[in-house]
């Protein structure tokens, strides 16, 4: 990162490999962790790098300096998540992996990827998914800021840089149920972005071919000034005690409309109670 | 006893009904107080006297709402310390999530979302990959902090009216915050939101368009209208009524499902339905592995016959 001009953007894009949710998942029952067979990059990252890659692309693009640095943290096949992100567009790699990161909560995933983006950094932005798929607490962004002690802008349908002299500012739009909101914040910062932020980009064969030539650094959790038991099970505030797949639902009765098919439905309402 | 700390951040002219049921999940965990982050009126605050709250904890400034979140976490943080509560219960939202994230890092303190039982020990029940698993877990360390799913616990009859005590916290805001520059309220439907709704009307697709037969039935029904991302997707209706992955997840009493072919990003948004009613013209479609009651047929005729017959018998 130090062939990069100073007014170029660092950006951080957090991206994570999870089980793909068009296939059954499942939880282990040796140790109660997912099982990560059939996984992909988070459809939901890839908005994500999709919102730094526009940035750049704002912003003067590939000349003008700025880096996005696509980062995640989990076992050796973890690293795949990376790979994509590189071949999508992102300009380098981290990976923190580590057997003592196994079984981390939240909170213990929020420690270990602070140590690692101080390690790595700093970044002018922090970009992340909305939520996992898989987990899907949504509290690591939240944990995250508040340990690098960043503004935290989380769920932005939208995304803005003004550069200043005092450095840049970001202009977000976040939408809730009854009500529309407008941000503002001074970098740095973190941000997670939702699905409706812009429509990610696919893998062209130039970015494919250029990915095989970017860095990718490995690191480990002593690289980080971390040890084992300050994540995983036992740097963990929560533990899982058990793990059962809900019993599938059962087929009820399906009928094919003959003309009195709305009517059948509130018989069938009234039957259950539900009127 | 327990101290059990209820974060409460509605404060509308009276306390909605996930609220109450927060309330009455804390009675049954210790003795209940409350951190209120907004402005209330004398009304909403003798309805929380009603559940027995002597103490009221409220931020020394407005300026906790003006920042993202972070104002909030500082302020329960320090309500917490107090108080010296042991559990910290609050609502399921984002936002509410997001706040109990940042409590727990402050405090030291385990976070568990989402959380649908809960027993004498402590011990949360939640659902995971959306609905597939149920995952039973533990806080270790620190504050119990949970976030309660809406519509899980029951809500108690409160006694009479009492007005609580005001407690005025110290906040120290953050010096690196995200500021709240405006807001734009949305138009109001006057059906119920879609997390606490009894009933929900939910459509795709096959809606092609026109929700209107949907919020005919659901007005019936005294219920939401809800949506696939397909629907929302397509501009049909607003993103926020969006179900499944990306969207809400919500668990009615009854959810409706018409031209919605319920893919596995959408079943994960509503298959812990208590019961299931499917309409689809595609007899293919897997909504109909999960429905109680399936109708292959046309919505635009079975929706409007339904909810005329619903009007019919006076319901």
């Amino acid at each position: 990162m130090d062939e990069a001009p100073a007014q170029g953007l660092r950006i951080a894009v957090l991206v994570k490999h999870v089980p793909d949710a068009q296939f059954d998942r499942h939880i282990s029952g040796d140790d109660l962790t997912t099982v990560r067979s059939e996984s992909i990059l988070s459809e939901l990252d890839e908005y994500a790098l999709e919102a730094a890659l526009q940035l750049v692309e704002a912003h003067g693009g590939a000349g003008a300096g700025h880096r996005v640095t696509a980062i995640t943290m989990g076992p050796a096949g973890a690293v795949a998540a990376v790979k994509k992100s590189l071949q999508i567009g992102a300009d380098d790699g981290v990976h923190l992996t580590d057997d003592a990161l196994n079984g981390s909560d939240a909170s213990a995933t929020s420690k270990a990827l602070a140590a690692l983006l101080q390690r790595v950094g700093p970044f002018d932005l922090i970009l992340t998914g909305m939520a996992s798929t898989d987990g899907e607490t949504s509290l690591v962004p939240a944990q995250l800021a508040e340990r690098l002690a960043l503004p935290q802008v989380t769920f932005a349908a939208s995304l803005d840089l003004t550069p200043g002299d005092g450095g840049w500012t970001l202009a977000a739009r976040r939408d809730n149920d009854t009500y529309a909101e407008t941000i503002e914040a001074p970098l740095p910062a973190l941000v997670s972005v939702t699905d409706q932020i812009n429509e990610p980009r696919y893998p062209n064969f130039k970015g494919i071919m250029a990915a095989k030539k970017k860095q990718i650094q490995v690191l480990s959790l002593s690289d980080v000034g971390l040890q084992a038991d300050d994540v995983g099970r036992a740097g963990s505030w929560t533990t899982v005690e058990a793990a059962a797949p809900r019993p599938p639902r059962s087929q009820g009765i399906v009928i094919t409309d003959e003309g009195d098919a709305g009517i059948r439905l509130v018989d069938f309402l009234a039957g259950q109670k539900l009127l | 006893m327990t101290t059990v700390l209820v974060f409460l951040d509605h404060a509308g002219a009276s306390l909605a009904k996930s609220e109450r049921e927060l309330l009455s999940l804390g009675g049954t965990l210790g003795d209940v107080v409350v951190a209120l982050a907004g402005d209330a009126d004398q009304a909403y605050l003798d309805g929380v006297g009603s559940y027995g709250v002597e103490e009221v904890y409220r931020p020394d400034s407005g300026a906790v709402s003006d920042v993202l979140v972070a104002g909030k976490a500082a302020f329960l943080t320090e309500a917490v310390r107090v108080s010296g509560a042991g559990i910290l219960l609050l609502g399921n939202s984002h936002e509410m999530k997001e706040i109990a994230a940042r409590v727990g890092v402050r405090l030291e303190s385990g976070v568990i979302t989402d959380v649908v039982a809960l027993d004498g020990d402590l011990t949360a029940t939640k659902a995971d990959f959306a609905g597939s698993y149920t995952v039973s877990c533990r806080v270790t360390t620190g504050v119990t902090i949970l976030t309660v799913k809406p519509n899980t616990f029951e809500a108690v009859e409160a006694g009479l009216p009492s007005a609580p005590r005001e407690v005025q916290i110290p906040v120290e805001i953050p010096p690196a915050v995200a500021r709240i520059t405006g807001r734009t309220d949305k138009p109001v439907s006057g059906r119920p939101e879609l997390a606490e709704a009894r009933v929900i009307v939910a459509g795709g697709r096959g809606v092609d368009g026109n929700f209107g037969p949907l919020e005919d039935l659901a007005d019936a029904l005294g219920g939401a209208v809800g949506a696939s991302r397909a629907a929302t997707d397509a501009g049909w209706i607003e993103h926020s009524a969006q179900i499944g992955q990306t969207g809400k997840t919500v668990s009615p009493q009854l959810y409706i499902s018409a031209g919605i072919s319920g893919a596995i990003q959408q079943k994960a948004g509503m298959q812990t339905s208590k019961v299931i009613v499917a309409i689809n013209k595609d007899a293919d479609s897997p909504v109909f592995e999960i429905a109680d009651f399936g109708i292959i047929g046309d919505l635009f005729t079975v929706l409007p016959q339904a909810t005329e017959e619903i009007r019919k018998r006076g319901l």
